[in-house]
């Protein structure tokens, strides 16, 4: 029989610790893609965040360094100034990149770090148990904004994606949402141009994965799904926000 | 330049001058007076060598570029001043967990808070103690010449390196700023090859460097080993200077600025027939214990000497002998005690050329609240 699916190479069998339905594992798995797609696994380091992804050092078969909380984009710089021949990615979600790691992913896109960062948008502090997040939607409750974010008192959710986009140091900016194949192989291309853009030393390259949390939404799989394309997507509108071209 | 040939240097590029021929080409810094020259200096110089100087957003961000240029093996280092250290601390303290090398340099200057940009020994405490959260040492050293600032920072990263531990070099404003000849040295030879760097996982199973650890006892576990670690450090690199202790009745302990007042007040001493020698630690952490409690066998008597309230003090006092006697002078905030004002303490012992109107310090007694700061507070 052939084979036509099959678990990439640069992630091993152990069993993801995250909840069912979460799409931190997906995301795991179009990182991986990309790397058995370029072959660079071997010549790859990944930055961890703190958040429920601090745990893909067990997944990946690439080297993974752990940072602290918002820190991997500054960590990532550190790396990739010592040594500009590896491939250095780091994964973070909304907490830690958009909130306690914001200078640190504004001021890493603004210098053009050749690096790609993988930004895993859920709306919520996943690990820490549901609380609200630079990217929690208006009126969306979670257990510090019980009576949903206000906006006299909260203010807006942040568009990253938008915002890197306007700084000159980037040269691919995108966002892609994992809930239907269609979209994932949008994200799996996006997530490849992202690595081919560090490849070809083109600066830095963001992909946002707009991605579900059914545990802390308190919502069965399929209702995350269904929460993510009608409620996330109108406010974190998917596309290329911007694409420099390769020179 | 051939190698005894002296020149004149200020402290803050002698820092950067020896971090150089330690073999650092990677240099990320934010900048703070008064240790400015350090980033200016390897602005300038790194590009030269091809090696790289990144002006970072913040300390915070500085850290932790040095933690991820370690992580993969190169050497690499940052330096600050106090407000800026205080920010590091939280990179520190992964990089303790995680074992990775790496040199920070703190230029201290005085606080609490933006304080002033004076020379202070006020971060003794955060640099010698840990400093971050959790149960970890930096290796401290705390040079008290440009000489010194040159030689220790090339020292900072062989130590920092042997042991897979963050070391500071705890210098002051006054060091920083002050020009002295030095000798160059050679240039450090190639560190062995990390055999636990994140450089690939090519034909070699995946490499973790983390704190993480969430295994019942394992960060039990992994807190002890660094512990072993600290003792192993603690018997091995213990470094001090001495000056006229074999027959002294007084010692001074002092370190970095106030050991170089400290040995002028003694030298004054010794002519005036005192019998006072110097203590200096040449490493702030690990602490001199040993020698410091043999000292104490014969001698009774210790005056501290710091740029602060008594930090170093406490540990002074933690090692001589229990019938020995410790008495402090200090000046905190961008006071520098002066030679003449340590005279006048050493004098103290000596009843015969005490001057009768030495006035002791606000924190010379200490435990008990001046009556004059609480007459000036109200209630
Ligand atoms: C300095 C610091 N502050 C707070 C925390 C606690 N903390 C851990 S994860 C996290 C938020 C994670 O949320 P996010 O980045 O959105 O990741 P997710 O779990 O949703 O994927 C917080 C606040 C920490 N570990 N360190
Ligand atoms: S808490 Fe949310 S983000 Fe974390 S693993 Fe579970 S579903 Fe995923
Ligand atoms: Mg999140």
């Amino acid at each position: 029989m052939k084979k036509v699916f099959a678990r990439p190479e640069s992630i091993n069998d152990e069993i993801m610790h995250y909840c069912a339905g979460c799409t931190h594992g997906i995301a795991h798995r179009l990182v991986a893609e990309a790397l058995d797609h370029y072959g660079i696994t071997g010549k790859t380091v990944g930055v961890a965040p703190v958040g429920c992804a601090v745990l893909m050092y067990d997944y990946f078969e690439c080297d993974i360094l752990e940072a602290p909380h918002g820190r991997p984009p500054a960590v990532a710089t550190g790396i990739k100034r010592s040594r500009p021949d590896m491939i250095v990615f780091s994964y973070q979600g909304d907490g830690d990149l958009a909130s306690i790691g914001l200078a640190e992913i504004v001021h890493a896109a603004n210098r053009g770090e050749n690096i790609t960062v993988i930004f895993v948008n859920n709306t919520v502090y996943g690990m820490t148990g549901g609380q609200m997040a630079p990217t929690t939607l208006l009126g969306q409750q979670t257990t510090t904004s019980p009576y949903g974010r206000n906006l006299n008192t909260d203010g807006y959710p942040i568009r990253m994606a938008e915002m890197l986009a306007t700084l000159e140091g980037t040269s691919y900016v995108t966002r892609v949402a994992l809930d239907k194949p269609a979209n994932v192989l949008r994200a799996r291309k996006a997530v490849f141009k992202a690595f081919d853009m560090q490849l070809k030393n083109m600066g830095f390259s963001f992909v946002e994965m707009l991605s579900t949390c059914p545990t802390n939404w308190g919502m069965s799989p399929t209702e995350a799904i269904t929460r993510l394309q009608e409620e996330l997507i109108p406010y974190f509108p998917l596309g290329v926000f911007k694409e420099k071209e390769v020179v | 330049m051939s190698d005894n040939t002296r020149i004149l240097v200020k402290g803050n590029d002698a820092l950067a001058m020896g971090a150089i021929k330690a073999g650092c080409k990677h240099y990320f810094g934010y900048p703070i007076t008064p240790q400015n020259e350090v980033p200016e200096f390897m602005s300038r110089e790194l590009p030269k060598i091809g090696g790289e100087f990144v002006q970072a957003e913040s300390e915070l961000a500085a850290i932790n570029m040095v933690l991820g240029a370690s992580a993969v093996g190169i050497r690499s280092m940052t330096s600050s001043s106090s407000p800026g250290i205080s920010l590091m601390q939280e990179g520190l303290s992964y990089m303790a967990g995680q074992e990775l090398p790496g040199v920070v340099i703190n230029v201290v200057r005085c606080g609490p808070g933006l304080g002033g940009i004076a020379a202070s020994q006020g971060d003794y405490f955060q640099a010698v103690k840990g400093g971050g959260h959790g149960d970890y040492h930096l290796i401290v050293l705390a040079p008290s010449s440009v000489q010194e600032m040159y030689d220790h920072t090339m020292l900072a990263f062989e130590l920092s390196d042997k042991y897979r531990n963050p070391a500071m070099v705890l210098a002051d404003a006054v060091l920083g700023q002050m020009q002295e000849p030095i000798v160059e040295r050679e240039q450090a030879p190639e560190p062995p090859p990390k055999m636990w760097a994140l450089d690939g996982a090519d034909g070699r199973p995946a490499r973790h460097l983390k704190s993480l650890l969430l295994k019942e006892g394992e960060l039990e576990a992994h807190n002890m080993l660094l512990q072993e670690k600290y003792r192993e450090i603690e018997k091995h690199e213990v470094r001090f200077d001495e000056y006229r202790i074999e027959d002294a009745e007084l010692v001074v302990a002092a370190f970095g600025t106030a050991a170089r007042i400290a040995k002028t007040a003694v030298g004054q001493a010794r002519k005036e027939g005192m019998k006072v020698g110097l203590f200096r630690p040449v490493t702030v952490y690990p602490y001199p214990k040993k020698r410091l409690a043999g000292i104490s066998e014969r001698v009774k008597d210790f005056l501290v000497v710091e740029m602060n309230t008594g930090q170093m003090l406490e540990d002074v006092k933690l090692n001589v002998a229990g019938d020995a006697q410790v008495s402090f002078y200090g000046r905190p905030g961008g006071g520098i005690p002066t030679p003449n004002e340590v005279l006048k303490r050493i004098r103290k012992y000596y009843p015969g050329q005490a001057e009768s109107n030495v006035q002791s310090p606000l924190w010379q007694t200490q435990g008990r609240q001046s009556p004059k700061l609480e007459n000036k507070r109200g209630t």
